[in-house]
């Protein structure tokens, strides 16, 4: 009987805790498919569905050139911090060299750099190379983050491949790029699936660097198109826009994210809890 | 047996390997924290950032004809400070706090476990701008649910300004990064909660040991070196908090955290000798309160407590 009230008692627990963890979407859902004076009107179930504010956003804002930027930068990220980090945590993961450890802690220490610190420095860099209000300087700036994460989790992950795995090819006189492409990468695959997903998200989300190294509408990501969203006034934000921007970058994510649940979470807890 | 010379030869490929991805870290992160240092001590404006001259500490204090200058002195940045370190504190214990609770509830087994495991990963996926813009909208004082939802309950008589009140509004913002970090925590959590050896529980069940006993003297021992990582990635993540503050709250003297006061110095006001004296400052007060944190923790960087 206990047991059972346990039970019980641990469902609405945690029916309530999901509700609080899906409620603003929800929420933002409903909004953006309001219009006019419905929308200063609260109510906590869909009723008309009207989809003018999406119509808005795509017409006004210019809301798919934002996306495509993101995009554009999420790529060109994921692909070369992938390139940089399977060769690297190859390095750091399989060989043994003087100095491997301090260059992994050196690693883990960039990762910790407030970004707000290097960002005059940047910005100098950028404008000395001509990339201001460019998306290069996005994918350049946001390597800061995305390298040490892809780095350090793909080396933990290399490093718990088994030995055998590299000796026949070793013997065989194969050389370590062959190794890398022909044996590792296929087993890495799962991976760096996972990892990739992180750096996708990571770079997709990324504020202020975006915010700083960009000026006009037509080069701007979605967090700071979304951000920077006004209405005639500052009191009069278009609240139905920002709530349908909101659904319309968020839904292919959370999508994203729920396909690749498993191998993500693994991807997070790996660097943290394998240590 | 691998050979001499195939060894060397794969520690030579493998600096090979490292060379790229070490240039690229150099150029966005060493290199550019060294220009920000070295700025900080000049008095380049963003308008012409290549024409300054070396003015020494005074960006940082100055004292000049009975007034002091610098940032250190600058009362917007004393509160600054004051502001991140209550956002830390409390938004990392209470983070902490509910994501062990959340990661013991997921440990168990009850209807509907799968659903709620994944729409933990939910607020996490959400950008950061999309979810203060969500929270703002929630939280509006005419038309938000929050203060119809609370009037309609009778906790509050009438509307709440949650994000004008200077009181409140900093309140809000950890609400936000609580509601959004804590799946981070609890994912952590549970995963260390799964390592943990079923005969640990079995051996307290057995000895007939109260539950809250097993929490504090079995489980939590256990899990504490993981914990302890994730804490200090929130305790980095929320020490330069930026995103959420600046698009709920912006640069009010109530929220505004060390990142959006050097933001604004360097990008509003393009100040880059004083902006750069204020990032500097940033990574200075980040550092000595990670080292801090290690050593109280004893924690080696590998995620093992000594």
């Amino acid at each position: 009987m206990t047991r059972r009230f346990r039970t019980v008692g641990l469902g609405i627990a945690a029916l309530i805790c999901t509700a609080v963890l899906l409620f603003p979407l929800y929420y933002a859902l409903l909004t953006s498919l309001k219009s006019g004076s419905e929308l200063f009107r609260v109510s906590y179930w869909p009723g008309e569905i009207d989809l003018s504010s999406y119509a808005r956003v795509w017409s006004e804002q210019n809301f798919a050139r934002n996306i495509l930027n993101s995009v554009v930068v999420a790529f060109w990220v994921v692909l070369l911090s992938m390139t940089l980090a399977i060769t690297a945590s190859f390095a750091l993961g399989r060989v043994r060299f003087a100095g491997r450890k301090t260059l992994l802690y050196a690693i883990l220490a960039i990762s910790m750099f407030p970004q707000v610190a290097v960002l005059s420095g940047l910005f100098e860099l950028i404008r000395f190379f001509g990339l201001y209000n460019n998306l290069a300087s996005l994918v350049l700036s946001y390597m800061i983050f995305t390298l040490p994460f892809t780095v350090w989790i793909l080396t933990t992950f290399m490093r718990d491949l088994p030995l055998e795995l590299e000796e026949a090819a070793i013997m065989d006189g194969l050389s370590s790029y062959v190794i890398v492409r022909h044996i590792f990468l296929p087993l890495m695959a799962p991976a760096m699936a996972a990892t990739g997903l992180l750096a996708f998200i990571a770079a997709w989300n990324e504020f202020l660097f975006a915010l700083t190294f960009t000026l006009s509408n037509e080069q701007r990501t979605v967090p700071v198109a979304i951000a920077l969203i006004t209405g005639a006034s500052e009191y009069e934000l278009p609240w139905g826009s920002i709530m349908a921007a909101s659904v319309i970058v968020t839904v292919p994510l959370i999508a994203l994210v729920l396909v690749f649940q498993r191998r993500m979470v693994a991807g997070l807890t790996a660097g943290a809890v394998k240590g | 047996m691998i050979s001499r010379s195939l060894s060397s030869e794969r520690k030579r490929a493998a600096w090979l390997f490292l060379t790229p991805m070490l240039f690229i870290l150099t150029a966005v992160a060493v290199w550019p924290l060294g220009r920000t240092i070295y700025l900080s001590l000049t008095n380049a404006t963003l308008v012409d950032m290549t024409n300054y001259r070396l003015v020494g500490l005074s960006n940082y204090i100055a004292y000049d004809e009975g007034r002091w200058y610098g940032v250190l002195t600058d009362p917007q940045w004393i509160a600054a400070l004051r502001n991140t370190l209550i956002f830390v504190v409390i938004s990392v214990s209470l983070e902490t706090v509910f994501g062990v609770l959340i990661a013991l509830l997921l440990n168990t087994t009850f209807p509907g476990r799968g659903v709620m495991r994944a729409a933990m990963l939910v607020p996490w996926a959400i950008p950061t701008v999309v979810s203060a813009k969500m929270w703002s909208w929630m939280l509006n004082d005419q038309f938000g649910v929050v203060n119809d939802a609370l009037m309609r309950i009778g906790v509050t008589a009438e509307p709440v300004a949650w994000l004008a009140e200077p009181s409140l509004a900093m309140a809000s913002v950890i609400m936000v990064d609580v509601w959004k970090t804590t799946p981070f925590v609890a994912l952590l959590a549970l995963a260390a909660l799964q390592m943990v050896p079923n005969d640990c529980y079995e051996a307290a069940e057995v000895d007939g040991v109260g539950s809250f006993k097993v929490f504090f003297h079995v489980t939590l021992p256990l899990i504490a070196p993981a914990l302890a990582v994730a804490v200090i990635f929130r305790l980095l993540d929320a020490m330069r908090m930026f995103d959420l503050v600046y698009v709920m709250t912006g640069a009010t003297d109530a929220t505004m955290t060390l990142s959006v006061f050097a933001q604004r110095e360097l990008v509003s006001f393009q100040d880059v000798g004083y902006g750069s004296a204020a990032s500097t400052l940033v990574f200075f007060v980040i550092a000595m309160l990670t080292a801090l944190y290690m050593m109280t923790m004893r924690l080696d960087l590998d995620g093992r407590s000594r």
